[in-house]
């Protein structure tokens, strides 16, 4: 019997607001432990919430992103549960009437295109840190709690695992670019959780799901879907029955291992929050919010091909982080040539950032001084062989005009100062003149090595070449 | 109408929801109780809602928002002070694990 496997993906994004979602704490990650709390986050009692306009406005943009329509009329419901991790025993989150319903989006696979539907989008809160010591005490830091987040739940549209890193891949990009959050699985600030089941070809309707938790990365979603597929369908084979449970994937192992038999949703207890006024989004407001959104990563690269001239292999990798897009184009404003921008940001800065382990808002470099460094090769101040000193220079923050006139590493393209230069090294070389109207070129390059070495390296090539040719034909 | 009763067990279930635990003489008490307020709402239900919208809020406010400004409250040694135990910083409480951490 063949079975065919059923993905649902539910990601839960930490939005970068200036202060959390019902409280005026900061926003900041690293921050020192529960610095960013007050008597709201704590959930002491007669404290009264008030809603972010910000947050709901990130909401939007995720929602305007993923092409959902946005629910004019909404409020908020409270999930209740008791941890440490959230003091107040509930989660105020959008149960009833999420932000966002049916959008969608597009992913590619094994180069052919389809559409992953978007169910819904929930602006929600996040919780503090909960840390256990082997001591059996829990440690508690506040910082993260209320903390808004955007939760995307995609439709069971997804049929492998392959399907389920690309959707991951295309979702982590679309939010980046507009702006709302850094997206980052090593910081949490993306977390995935994974609905998967199989069934029958055949069989429509859909077999009991499991969930998956404790995903940390793309490639353990791939790997802990790859697994609980297999595992389900070898339990179906041996004639068993799949449970609804919640599912934990073991990094060591590859494994995924029993956590809990599912709880209902009821034993949430949602009810409408009393405390927050209800949310009405006019078109107004949405208008407002479009006109916001940042331009998408498929838009920029659309006009770095038909504008810019780039490849649009190259124009794939430069906007695979909205860090490398944004300085694409800061670089090109502060009048780069774009094709050598983009080469350089592909290549040298890429490399150097692999090698220093470093992202590139980490590096000392700026758009104006990589500008600056290639409208000194464009304009033929530098050779290619001095940019590569003066680009470590600018990765070090030096000014590269300032750099070169500080070091000689001006090229030499005047021809009134290399002619005389020229014209010793043919009259102390008569032989090689001699060779060259025999016929032996590898005289020219004889010639053109004693010119360079005369000018320290820095004499223009293509103009010595030009000079020397002429007063070679001239003799 | 017909009256609503709960079972003992739902009633030890709603109970663990909210982490209270009785004893069979508690459960009694509360069982009762809880099955007035069930039969309350049952003639709340008689009442014909079909085409009301749903109320959330009493008050005709919407909207009622906070420009997005982070404000540091400062209350950090206070409320730790308050909190039953804390240690560098952080509120130290019993280890509950099994559950989930973060928000679902």
């Amino acid at each position: 019997m063949n079975f065919e496997t059923i993905i649902g993906l539910e990601v839960h994004v930490e939005m970068k607001t200036n202060s959390k979602a019902f409280s005026p704490s900061p926003v900041a990650y690293g921050a020192e432990v529960n610095a960013n709390t007050n008597v709201i986050d704590w959930g002491y009692p007669g404290v009264l919430p008030q809603a972010n306009k910000g947050a709901i406005e990130f909401g939007m943009r995720a929602a305007l992103a993923l092409n959902a329509e946005i629910t004019p009329e909404t409020h908020w419901d409270r999930k209740n549960y008791f941890y440490p991790d959230n003091p107040k025993a509930y989660q105020i989150t959008e149960h009833d009437n999420p932000i966002g319903r049916n959008g969608y989006l597009e992913i590619e696979v094994n180069g052919e295109t389809k559409r992953i539907g978007i169910r819904e989008l929930h602006v929600e809160e996040d919780a503090g840190k909960n840390t256990h010591n082997p001591n059996g005490y829990s440690y508690v830091d506040l910082n993260r709690q209320g903390t808004p987040l955007i939760e995307i739940v995609s439709e069971a549209d997804i049929t492998s695992p392959d399907e389920a890193y690309a959707y991951l891949e295309a979702l982590r990009q679309t939010i980046q670019f507009t702006g709302i959050s850094d997206v980052k699985m090593e910081e949490g600030s993306m977390r995935v959780d994974a609905n998967l089941s199989v069934r029958p070809i055949g069989q429509k309707e859909f077999g009991v799901k499991t969930e998956l938790k404790n995903l940390n990365s793309f490639n353990y979603v791939r790997k802990g879907l790859e697994f609980e597929a297999k595992r389900q369908v070898q339990v179906l084979l041996g004639g068993g029955e799949i449970k609804q449970e919640t599912r934990r994937y073991d990094e060591a192992t590859g494994t995924t291992i029993l956590m809990r038999v599912k709880e209902g949703a009821e034993d949430y207890r949602y009810f409408p929050e009393p405390d927050l006024a209800p949310l009405t989004i006019d078109d107004e407001w949405i208008a407002k919010v479009r006109a916001e959104l940042p331009e998408g990563a498929k838009a920029r690269r659309q006009r770095y091909v038909s504008q810019l001239g780039i490849e649009a292999y190259d124009a794939e990798v430069i906007t695979q982080t909205l860090e490398m897009s944004d300085f694409f184009d800061a670089t090109v404003t502060a009048g780069a040539e774009a094709k050598r921008a983009a080469n350089y940001l592909m290549g040298d800065v890429n490399a150097y950032m692999n090698d220093k382990k470093v992202e590139l808002q980490d590096t000392d470099l700026t758009p104006a001084n990589l500008a600056g460094m290639i409208n000194l090769i464009e304009d033929g101040t530098i050779s290619t062989k001095q940019a590569k000193k003066v680009f470590k220079a600018i990765m070090e923050g030096e000014e590269p005009v300032a750099y070169v006139e500080k070091n000689g590493l001006k090229q030499l393209s005047d021809p009134a100062i290399l002619q005389p230069i020229i014209d010793g090294v043919l009259d102390a070389n008569e032989q090689s003149i001699e060779d060259f109207k025999n016929g032996k070129d590898r005289a020219v390059g004889f010639l053109v090595g004693a010119i360079m070495k005369q000018t320290k390296g820095q004499a223009n090539p293509n103009v010595v070449n030009e000079l020397l040719m002429a007063s070679l034909n001239a003799r | 109408m017909a009256e609503t009763e709960l079972t003992r067990e739902e009633v030890r279930h709603v109970a663990g929801l909210a982490m209270l635990e009785f004893n069979d003489q508690e459960l009694d008490y509360f069982k009762e109780q809880l099955d007035d307020i069930m039969n309350l709402i049952d003639i709340l239900n008689e009442v014909d809602t079909t085409n009301v919208p749903a109320t959330f809020t009493v008050t005709e406010d919407h909207n009622v928002l906070r420009a997005d400004e982070g404000i540091n409250a400062q209350q950090k040694a206070e409320l730790l002070a308050r909190a039953p135990e804390s240690e560098n910083g952080l509120i130290k409480v019993p280890a509950i694990i099994n559950e989930s951490a973060g928000a679902k």
